[in-house]
C-alpha cells in the first residue's frame, strides 16, 4: 500500500494495516524475557525492569522463570565456559520465535575478562545474537535502546517470502548444538553456523 | 422471543455464542500455527527440566509417605495459633460456655500432639 495514501487515510481517521504488520506489532510489544542474570549486568537489567526505567512501557516486564514461556534471552553478564552449555540449552528450550540480546562487554566479547582461560569470548559464538549492547555495564537506557532496536527489527520481519525469519521456516532447526565442557575448552569452541572468526586482512586501510 | 419456541431457546443461543466466543480465538491461533509457524520439537526442547542442566534419572521417584506426620503436626499447631489469637483477644468478654467450648477444642488439639509425642515423631534423630 502506498505510504502517502495511508498517511492521508490516517489523517482522516481511517486506520489501515496488513496482517503482517498486525502480527509483528503484537509480537514486538509482548517480548517476554527469560529471567536470568549471569553477572553485574543483571543488576542493570533488574533496574531496567523496575519503576524508574520501567521496561513495562515496552511490554517486556514479564520476566519468565521458565524458558517455555520466554521469547527473549538477555545474556546479561560474563558467560563462563562452564555456564555456556546451560545458556545454550536454555535457549534451545525457549519457544519460537526467540531473540537474543547480548548485554555488556562480557556477553559480546568477553569484556575485561577476555584473557581469562575460563571466559567465553562472546555468546555469539553459539547463539544468533540479534542486538549487541556495548558497555561495562551498559546503563538501563542502553538496554532500553537495544529493546527498541529489537522491536524495530521484529516490525520489519516479513511473514512470507524468501527472507522470512527463522521461526517461520520449517526447514531451519530451532535448536543449536550445545557445546560440551571439555577438559581444556568447550567442544566445539564455536558454532560455525552462527559465528566465524573475523578475517584480518593486512595491507588494507582501516 | 415467543414462548412457543421454548423457554430454553434463548439459553441455548447464549450458550452457543459463548462457546464460539471462547473457541474462535483458539481456532484462529491453531490455524495461524498451521499456516505460518511450524512446530520445531527437539531433544533439548522436549526435555523435562528447565534450568539449563540435563535431567538425570526418572521423574517418578518414590516419595516418603511418612511425611504425613509432619503435615498433621503442622496442622495441629497452625490451627491452634489461628484460633488462639482471636480467643486471647476477646478472652475477657467471653461467656463461660464459649470458654468451655474453646477448652474442649484445645483438648482435641493437645490430644493430637500427645498422640504424636507418644508415637515418637518429636524425637530428633
Amino acid at each position: 500500500m502506498d505510504e502517502q495514501l495511508r498517511h492521508e487515510l490516517g489523517r482522516q481517521g481511517i486506520f489501515v494495516t496488513t496482517l503482517e504488520e498486525l502480527y509483528n506489532w503484537g509480537r514486538k510489544n509482548s517480548l517476554w524475557p527469560l529471567g536470568f542474570g549471569l553477572a553485574c549486568c543483571a543488576i542493570e537489567m533488574i533496574a531496567t525492569s523496575m519503576a524508574r526505567f520501567d521496561l513495562a512501557r515496552f511490554g517486556a516486564e514479564v520476566f519468565r522463570p521458565s524458558p517455555r514461556q520466554a521469547d527473549l534471552m538477555i545474556v546479561a553478564g560474563t558467560v563462563t565456559k562452564k555456564m555456556a552449555p546451560q545458556v545454550v540449552r536454555l535457549y534451545n528450550q525457549m519457544a519460537e520465535p526467540k531473540y537474543v540480546i547480548a548485554m555488556g562487554a562480557c556477553a559480546i566479547s568477553g569484556g575485561p575478562f577476555k584473557q581469562g582461560y575460563n571466559v567465553l569470548k562472546g555468546i555469539d559464538r553459539y547463539l544468533p545474537v540479534d542486538v549487541h549492547i556495548p558497555g561495562c555495564p551498559p546503563r538501563p537506557e542502553a538496554l532500553l535502546d537495544a529493546f527498541m532496536a529489537l522491536q524495530q527489527k521484529i516490525a520489519q520481519q516479513s511473514l512470507t517470502g524468501e527472507h522470512r525469519p527463522r521461526h517461520l521456516r520449517a526447514d531451519v532447526p530451532g535448536e543449536f548444538p550445545v557445546p560440551v565442557f571439555g577438559a581444556h575448552d568447550l567442544q566445539p569452541p564455536s558454532n560455525p553456523q552462527v559465528w566465524s572468526a573475523p578475517q584480518m586482512r593486512r595491507g588494507e586501510g582501516a | 422471543m415467543t414462548s412457543e419456541q421454548g423457554p430454553y431457546l434463548f439459553l441455548t443461543l447464549l450458550g452457543v455464542a459463548a462457546l464460539l466466543f471462547a473457541l474462535t480465538p483458539l481456532a484462529l491461533a491453531w490455524l495461524w500455527a498451521r499456516v505460518f509457524s511450524p512446530a520445531k520439537p527437539g531433544l533439548d526442547k522436549n526435555s523435562i527440566y528447565e534450568c539449563g542442566l540435563e535431567s538425570k534419572g526418572d521423574a517418578w521417584v518414590p516419595f516418603r509417605s511418612e511425611y504425613y506426620l509432619y503435615a498433621i503436626i503442622f496442622l495441629v499447631l497452625d490451627v491452634e495459633t489461628l484460633f488462639l489469637m482471636p480467643f486471647a483477644v476477646s478472652f475477657s468478654g467471653l461467656s463461660t460456655g464459649a470458654v468451655l467450648a474453646m477448652l474442649v477444642f484445645l483438648l482435641l488439639l493437645v490430644e493430637g500432639l500427645v498422640w504424636a509425642w507418644g508415637k515418637g515423631v518429636l524425637n530428633w534423630k
